[in-house]
């Protein structure tokens, strides 16, 4: 096994591609996290806010995302995670994970994260520092 | 119209980073480690305990700023961040407040868009700081103009 430390700039993680996203995500997500905004969970609200479909909870997305760092826990964790939120997600998109190592420091590394759709649409894109011990 | 918000602060609530709630988070986001599910990977761990999801504080209370009246549809979540002292423990008290940190207003191509950035924190029980994380709330010309009082 690859670890995180052993990276040099320029290199990726192995990017993860996501199932389809069903309706199920995303009840599981709002029951999980407490966040019962109807637009992403029920197909009539969603079209009363002016939405083609019902979307994903952009913290679904950022909380998928993190997944790329969690099997390095024995190394460090991550110090900071920003994410922008670009595009939204619907119902049976494919969303694929993607971090790239940015910046070494002794003790820190600086990744850009990124989630694209099936179309290479950019969902959600931002930062993260993962701290070495 | 929410500019005279910022700096208020909410009162501090004690959460609990629940085992259970760890589980169904993790299972939400597809990420079911077992550093963050299993016991005796968290206890052989360098943490001692299993730990949570750099995203699971968003299950947590955050108290209430009184004045503060957010409806709870068409508001765009534009950015998001969270930054660690160090990972949250299975198990652990986290006392949770909330700050309004900035608001501003910007034109953009749907009308007039405001911008409410509000600051969550977490901390340990003798107030070292654990977590704090921002989020940046977009609320759109229609929705402001409900919210007018």
């Amino acid at each position: 096994m690859i670890t995180i430390s052993q990276l040099n700039v320029g290199d990726s993680l192995k990017e993860i591609q996501l199932k389809p996203v069903s309706r199920i995500d995303l009840i599981k997500y709002a029951g999980a996290s407490g966040d019962f905004n109807p637009i992403h969970t029920i197909d009539d609200e969603a079209a009363k806010a002016g939405l083609p479909g019902i979307i994903a909870h952009g913290m679904w997305t950022m909380g998928n995302l993190a997944k790329l760092f969690t099997e390095f826990y024995q190394e460090g964790f991550l110090k900071d995670y920003s994410i922008r939120f670009k595009n939204m997600v619907f119902l049976n998109d494919v969303i694929t994970l993607q971090a790239e190592l940015k910046e070494k420091a002794e003790k820190q590394l600086r990744f850009s994260v990124l989630a694209v759709n099936q179309n290479g649409k950019e969902v959600i894109k931002g930062e993260a520092v993962y701290q070495l011990y | 119209m929410f500019k005279d918000q910022i700096g208020k602060q909410s009162n501090k609530v004690k959460n609990t980073v629940e085992r259970g709630a760890v589980k169904k988070f993790a299972e939400a986001i597809g990420d079911l480690h077992p550093i963050f599910v299993d016991e005796a990977t968290g206890k052989n761990s360098r943490y001692q305990a299993n730990i949570a999801p750099p995203t699971f504080p968003r299950v947590f209370e955050y108290g209430v700023i009184e004045g503060m009246n957010l409806p709870n549809k068409g508001l765009i979540h534009g950015e998001q961040t969270f930054h660690y002292v160090r990972p949250l423990l299975v198990g652990e008290d986290v006392y949770c407040f909330s700050k309004v940190k900035d608001y501003f207003e910007k034109k953009g191509n749907f009308g007039e868009m405001g911008f409410l950035v509000l600051e969550n924190y977490g901390e340990d029980a003798q107030g070292n700081l654990i977590f704090s994380s921002t989020s940046t709330i977009v609320i759109s010309e229609a929705v402001r103009k409900v919210l007018v009082r």
